[in-house]
């Protein structure tokens, strides 16, 4: 015990060398365990990007699907919609699409879509609020929405509203506007959500 | 500030108490041996089986239409998932490997003896209690071998008298190992037996530190203190005894990842070929062996065929003798090194002997194999009395036993014997050899030659 | 202790040589290598025209099996990064597509990239008409073992006695007709072993080629983690080995309190 005191040195580092070691393929060990929770080969493939005929939405309608186990909605926006959607530019929390986590490039102008197919709205349809699945309202100034109400979505959970290019209205919970996910036009008919030019969404 | 920290939580709660008696000032006998690794390496598979498990829960599917392949989409689909289930497959391997080494230093050094006799009765607990979840857990792939090893298993509840048929179809919830046996061995295995073996494991290592752990010499170290009342013999476990548990574990980790990553089916015997097709309720396997860590006991129920009852009785019977050990060898002498020679001898053909057991398990039953099972079935039992004989090598009527006992295989011979049964009769007339040898050797020799019953004197402090 | 440990290893190695002395018929050997790309590519050619009209590879991916034979269909896969990286996985996307990609998904929708390999036949089909359905064939690498696979699909020869014709020297009365006999021809079989009797559109080496490319893939659909297995097993190990050599130093530092 007595040469106890000349040790001290090289006990610590032995003891701090064996830790780090140690540390290193404790991490490796529990790296294949963290990445399990990660979306499978089977959620992944589930999650593909989904088709849509477009032929099939007539002017007005909404059309739903599944992607990635999330409701997508598009829209076949009339032109009478369109045209209304600037006078509800001043009630609005963000009418130029300026927070950019909530669309693609492509998208992030009032109409929110891509250029020269403004009339089709795609959105996810999950409010921004805490997850619900707002109900689709197009009709023109309902007496339970009021007088202004020119089409949008009404959130049955918190009373958020949403305009027809999915954006968000003041005083209302919902802070931000409706997701617009990455999609493309495989054709003229047909839309792909999940894929554009650069790639599968992430 | 720690200082502060540590106060605040030991006036709540005793941290360093337990620190300090279960580690720090654990006091454990400086003379370990390469045996002493498998009790701290136990407990680390422990901890590897319940994490590796639980992750695999979160992929499983205890469902009969659904099981197989939820097992194969954890290897293909789940990210990581190959790794998991290899750890989990290999460490239940590595789990009997750890505790029949660990049992059987419990046997040459005498650890079961008193005042240890409750820590062993535990660790008998703790076998127990794993050889259940390993069975339950081997049922989970839904391969065909495990369909039908389950329905083996399950059925040997059938010989049981006037109840067995209703029991094991209540064992199962339907007439043939089902949906509703996969979903209950499923809940059994992964949260009430996982909680029964955490809580005898901590049971036993409370009791292991009440008492003071055995060492290869068998002295007990708390005889001789210091003036402070250390042990003049015992280090503390910490720390000496965990530097020193690293080690092995890191030599341990070394083998166990080696299985993983370069042969996680170890040539069929951790993960057997015929249960990668899925359960079929039409198609035995052609080979049906359980996993090698049950075979022993497997080739004894084989052994045993004059009633299927009394073949499940042996079955069981050589586990309960096991428990028994602390009553059946009464020799104060703790470890083998200072016990006669033929007490050596006895126990190292009692190993021998069950890794034959072992092996003729996963063998086709083919006459001599069948023969060999049956003799090394009655050495094994042989064990036991023999151990008892052991216990005065002073007074022991050496020869007197060897005549009865010997009287007894040949006894049992004589009800066997059909000379009409060609192949089996001419095995029954040579293999006798075996059991016959085997007691001379652990009877006749220490009654021949002095030599082999002299006992050594135990010293009064540890060697080296 | 030294003896010990050398004791302690003889009796572990010993069941464990006599274990694996047993075995059963002689088998030839298949030779394969699962880290083949071309060789995989083309069993997994004629695994999905010849077999999986009847056997599914139902626990495996197409988008999975194209990455580990060469064919990455994902960007990140291709180890090329931008433009050239997103054209390269295309190409083999629509390589594979059009080459490997014929069956239905459980929806009766045809199958995609992300899609598992399932047969053709509905299992339900298969078993009216087969009596037992067709197994899939996903671990049967693991199940039989490569050089039987091997073995199997050379071993079909003819036999009148048997409804569809044709048995098999490793797996005698099989069910299954000789799927590959427009390529190998047919083979007698007497005391003197195989025999082909009737010329197929292969030379027999022609033949060894593809039984050979079917039974690496197989060997490969398996166990697809096997191909990385061993790369990760190496560095474990030499963390391991360090790990020991820094904790034995430790051991004998704090043990020089003791002796």
């Amino acid at each position: 015990m007595e040469n106890s005191e000349v040790d001290k040195g090289r006990r610590r580092f032995l003891i701090a060398a064996t830790s780090v070691v140690g540390a290193v393929g404790t991490v490796a060990m529990a790296a294949p365990f963290l990445n399990s929770w990660n979306p499978s080969e089977r959620a992944k493939a589930a999650g593909a990007p989904v088709e849509v005929n477009l032929n099939k939405i007539q002017e007005g309608q909404l059309v739903r699907v599944i992607w990635r186990k999330k409701p997508i909605w598009i829209v076949n926006r009339t032109k009478k919609m369109l045209e209304d959607l600037p006078g509800n530019d001043n009630l609005l929390r963000d009418p130029a699409s300026e927070v950019a986590t909530q669309q693609p490039a492509y998208a992030q102008n009032p109409l929110r879509t891509r250029e020269g197919k403004e009339k089709y709205l795609v959105l996810i349809g999950i409010c921004t609020h805490l997850g619900c699945s707002p109900t689709f309202r197009p009709e023109l100034a309902p007496p339970d929405l009021g007088s202004d109400w020119k089409g949008g979505w009404y959130c049955p959970c918190h009373g958020s509203r949403f305009d027809l290019a999915g954006r968000v209205f003041k005083n209302v919970p919902a802070p931000t506007n409706l997701v617009v996910p990455v999609y493309s036009f495989k054709d003229e008919n047909t839309i792909i959500v999940g894929l554009d030019e650069n790639g599968e969404a992430v | 500030m720690m200082q502060g920290l540590l106060n605040w939580i030991d006036a709540r709660f005793p941290l360093t108490k337990v620190w300090n008696e279960h580690l720090a000032e654990y006091y454990a006998p400086k003379n370990f041996n390469f045996w002493y690794f498998f009790g701290s390496l136990a407990l680390l598979v422990l901890v590897i089986q319940i994490v590796s498990g639980i992750f695999l829960t979160m992929h499983y599917k205890p469902d009969e239409t659904m099981a197989y392949l939820s097992v194969e989409y954890i290897m293909r689909d789940v990210p990581g998932g190959w790794f998991i289930r290899y750890m989990h497959s290999t460490g239940a391997s590595a789990f009997f490997i750890v505790i029949y080494l660990h049992m059987f230093r419990g046997l040459i050094y005498g650890s079961y003896k008193g005042p240890r006799e409750l820590v062993w009765l535990i660790g008998m607990a703790i076998y127990l209690a794993l050889m259940a979840e390993a069975f339950m857990g081997y049922l989970l792939p839904w391969g065909n071998m495990s369909y039908w090893g389950a329905q083996v298993i399950i059925n040997l509840f059938n010989t049981v008298p006037v109840i067995g048929a209703d029991l094991s179809t209540w064992i199962r919830g339907d007439y043939v190992i089902a949906d509703a046996t996969l979903n209950r061995l499923f809940a059994l295995h992964v949260a009430a037996l996982p909680l029964v073996l955490v809580g005898l494991v901590f049971v036993h290592i409370v009791a292991l530190h009440v008492v003071g752990s055995n060492n290869p010499d068998g002295v007990e170290i708390k005889k001789l203190k210091d003036e402070n009342g250390i042990p003049l013999d015992g280090i503390p476990f910490h720390p000496y005894y965990t530097v020193k548990d690293i080690v092995g574990v890191g030599v341990f980790l070394l083998a166990f990842f080696a299985i993983i990553f370069f042969a996680p089916e170890m040539g069929g015997y951790f993960l057997e070929h015929a249960n990668f097709e899925p359960a079929n309720a039409l198609k035995t396997p052609e080979h049906i062996a359980p996993v090698w860590y049950f075979t022993p006991f497997y080739t004894v129920l084989r052994a045993v065929t004059i009633t299927p009852f009394a073949g499940t009785l042996a079955m069981f019977g050589a586990i309960v003798l096991l428990f028994l050990l602390p009553w059946i060898d009464r020799n104060p002498i703790k470890s083998w090194r200072y016990r006669n020679k033929a007490h050596t001898i006895n126990i190292l053909l009692f190993a021998v002997c069950f890794l034959v057991l072992g092996y003729l398990g996963v063998k086709p039953v083919i006459p001599v194999l069948k023969e060999l099972g049956t003799r090394m079935t009655e050495i094994y039992f042989l064990f036991f009395v023999v151990l008892w004989i052991h216990s005065k090598p002073g007074k022991a009527n050496y020869f007197m036993w060897f005549i009865i006992l010997a009287a007894v295989v040949f006894g049992i011979d004589w009800v066997r014997y059909n000379p009409e049964a060609t192949d089996d009769a001419v095995q029954i007339a040579w293999q006798w050899v075996f059991p016959i040898g085997y007691l001379a050797l652990t009877l006749l020799l220490p009654k021949v030659l002095k030599s082999f019953n002299a006992e050594k004197i135990v010293p009064e402090r540890v060697t080296s | 202790m030294r003896k010990q440990v050398i004791a302690f290893a003889a009796t572990l190695l010993l069941p464990m040589s006599l274990m694996a002395s047993g075995g059963g018929a002689h088998l030839e050997p298949a030779n394969i290598d699962v880290h083949d790309h071309k060789s995989l590519q083309n069993g997994a050619k004629y695994f999905v025209n010849y077999c999986m009209g009847c056997h599914g590879v139902k626990a495996s991916r197409y988008n999975r099996l194209a990455t580990d034979m060469g064919l990455p269909v994902v960007p990140a896969k291709t180890g090329k990064s931008g433009k050239e990286a997103d054209m390269i996985a295309d190409a083999n996307a629509k390589l594979v597509t059009e080459n490997l990609i014929f069956t239905t998904d459980e929806d009766g929708k045809p199958s995609s990239l992300g899609s598992l390999m399932l047969s053709s036949i509905p299992e339900k089909d298969a078993a009216r008409w087969f009596g037992a359905p067709p197994p899939d064939l996903s671990v049967v690498s693991r199940l039989r073992g490569s050089d039987w696979i091997y073995n199997y699909l050379k071993g079909f020869y003819l036999d009148s006695e048997r409804p569809t014709g044709v048995n098999n020297t490793v797996f005698p009365n099989v069910g299954m007709p000789h799927v590959l006999w427009e390529l190998q021809g047919w083979q007698a079989h007497d005391e003197h072993g195989l025999k082909l009797v009737s010329a197929g559109k292969m030379s027999p080496e022609e033949y060894d080629v593809v039984v050979r490319d079917i039974t690496n893939f197989l060997t490969y659909v398996g166990e697809p983690a096997q191909l990385v297995r061993k790369k990760y097993g190496v560095f474990a190990m030499i963390l391991l080995v360090v790990f020991i050599g820094i904790a034995y130093l430790l051991k004998k530092e704090f043990w020089k309190d003791i002796h």
